[in-house]
């Protein structure tokens, strides 16, 4: 780690930016080399914006117009394998089309930034925000890290940078912010100078980059004899993530005073039910808990920031205490036992002798609103549960039934 | 190559040029051309060659040998897919079972 000091307040700039103008701004503060660049709403912002610096000369960076997304992910995978610093964004069936070359990104181990305005998948056709994009690429070996608000998506591009190319980790990185609730609103930012940015991230050091003197071949055949080991290989990688990220985010926090942590936890010391969700509903949840404490509840909030690895052990930790979890997801896992979030979740809390019930309500698909009210059903519903003894496998709430 | 996950090369990355070499795709072979040197035009003067133009392993050796035309298989390489055979126009080759 490079040695890094607290920025003093008058070098930071702030500004009112949309989450994908901040992430826009973080891909050049990052200096990156490549930009593979396909418009999807609600992602088109950021290569937009960043095209625009490229344009004006404010970065140095090679954009690639492709011509799909399954192109963009290979263009990032061509120009990481020569050493580069590389980023795309995507959304929904954008993400979709790339599947087949997420696996590659990953299996390869090439370090990509890539940011996904998480969308709903048609059909109908949906612009709107679910994480049915996302989640559905949970198993490609990409890190999956989930974003708030603005700050945080500016914050955790940078960070993911690092995270990406730390010769213990070297696996693509997915940024996810929630499409239009964080992608086009406006927040405050507050930004490192460029100095800084360059500082913390150094330069991509590459482990075997492509280079015609010492020739080398990638992404060769292997069958029955070597398969399984390198999958065993990069499943070792990706569980080195946690250490990283602690050690990533702590140098961040010396330079900014911020961090988020892999899970971040509010008034869960105490709680007797905990509302565990990610991206915006999480702030929302935030307002609830506050609400609902004032009259006397014992609630409190875990936010996910990482999904993948999935921090077990820190979950854990946090919630083990409770008596019930309520799971907030926004994605329908058609036919299966409940839904990605609370799979995950009751899988995580399988060994413990006492273990806390676990609800899981799908919420806000394709970009439903969801206000504190359908947060507090959810809680009223837990509670009700919790007295009878018994939850059902899932539910949806906030549709018309 | 090392037979443990974490003394392979990352991700599977080949690190030596050019070691296809050293692996005998000979091994999968279920058939084995066997060539007739009577009827064979190039034994006899020279020409065709449409067995060396086709073998997709390069199995296949013409050769010329004190003046004299030749013919011999690489059996590390030779696969058995009988395309050799199929293409002779003087059926010279026969596949026969290994
Ligand atoms: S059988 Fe196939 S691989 Fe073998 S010599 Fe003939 S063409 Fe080549
Ligand atoms: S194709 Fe047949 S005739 Fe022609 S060179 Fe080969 S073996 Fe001889």
């Amino acid at each position: 780690m490079t040695a890094v000091e607290k920025i003093p307040a008058d070098k930071i700039k702030i500004e009112g930016l949309t989450g994908d103008a901040a992430i826009a701004h973080a891909f050049k503060q990052c200096d990156i080399d490549v930009m593979a660049a396909y418009p999807i709403t609600p992602q088109t912002i950021i290569v937009e914006d960043f095209q625009k610096f490229a344009a004006n000369g404010e970065v140095q960076t090679k954009v690639i117009t492709v011509e799909s997304e399954h192109s963009a992910m290979s263009a990032c995978i061509g120009a990481s394998a020569t050493g580069a610093r590389v980023a795309t964004a995507t959304a929904s069936a954008g993400l979709a089309l790339m599947w087949e070359v997420l696996y590659c990104a990953a299996s390869m181990r090439m370090p990509i930034v890539l940011t996904v305005a998480n969308r709903a998948l048609s059909a109908p056709i949906n612009i709107h925000n679910d994480w049915s994009d996302s989640y559905g690429a949970r198993d490609s070996g990409f890190i999956q890290l989930y974003c708030q608000n603005s700050q945080e998506a500016y914050d955790t591009t940078i960070m993911a940078f690092k995270l990406a190319e730390d010769h213990r980790v070297l696996l693509p990185v997915m940024v996810c912010i929630d499409g239009f609730i964080l992608s086009h609103n406006v927040e405050r930012v507050e930004m490192l100078p460029d100095e800084a940015v360059k500082s913390f991230l150094g330069v991509r050091e590459p482990v075997q980059p492509l280079d015609p003197d010492n020739p080398l071949t990638m992404g060769p055949l292997a069958l029955t004899d070597y398969y399984f080991e390198f999958k065993e290989q990069q499943d070792r990688a990706i569980h080195a993530v946690p250490d990283v990220f602690k050690e990533v985010e702590e140098a961040f926090k010396k330079m900014t005073g911020r961090s988020y942590g892999m899970v971040e936890d509010y008034k869960t010391e105490d709680a007797d039910i905990i509302l565990l969700t990610h991206s915006t509903p999480a702030g929302t949840a935030k307002v609830v808990a506050d609400t609902l404490r004032e009259q006397g509840e014992k609630v409190g909030v875990l936010r996910l920031k990482m999904f993948r690895p999935f921090p077990v052990k820190e979950v854990v930790e946090k919630i083990k205490h409770a008596k019930a979890v309520a799971v907030f997801e926004k994605c329908l896992s058609f036919g299966a036992v409940c839904n990605p979030l609370a799979l995950e979740l009751r899988s995580a809390l399988y060994d413990l002798d006492e273990r806390p019930m676990v609800t899981d309500f799908v919420i806000g698909l394709g970009g439903r609103d969801v206000p504190p009210t359908t947060i507090v059903d959810g809680y009223n519903k837990t509670k009700e549960y919790l007295a009878k003894g018994k939850a059902p496998l899932y539910e949806t709430l906030g549709v018309r039934k | 190559m090392s037979e443990k996950f974490n003394d392979i090369p990352m991700a599977g990355n080949i690190l030596e040029p050019g070691n296809a070499t050293k692996y005998k795709t000979g091994g999968w072979r279920a058939m084995r051309p066997v060539h007739n040197d009577e009827t064979c035009l190039w034994m006899k003067n020279g020409t065709c060659g449409l067995c060396w133009i086709f073998c997709p392993d390069d199995a296949i050796r013409l050769i010329e040998k004190d003046g004299k035309y030749t013919y011999e298989y690489d059996y590390d390489y030779c696969k058995g897919c009988g395309i050799c055979a199929n293409q002779c126009p003087t059926s010279s080759i026969k596949m026969e079972s290994e």
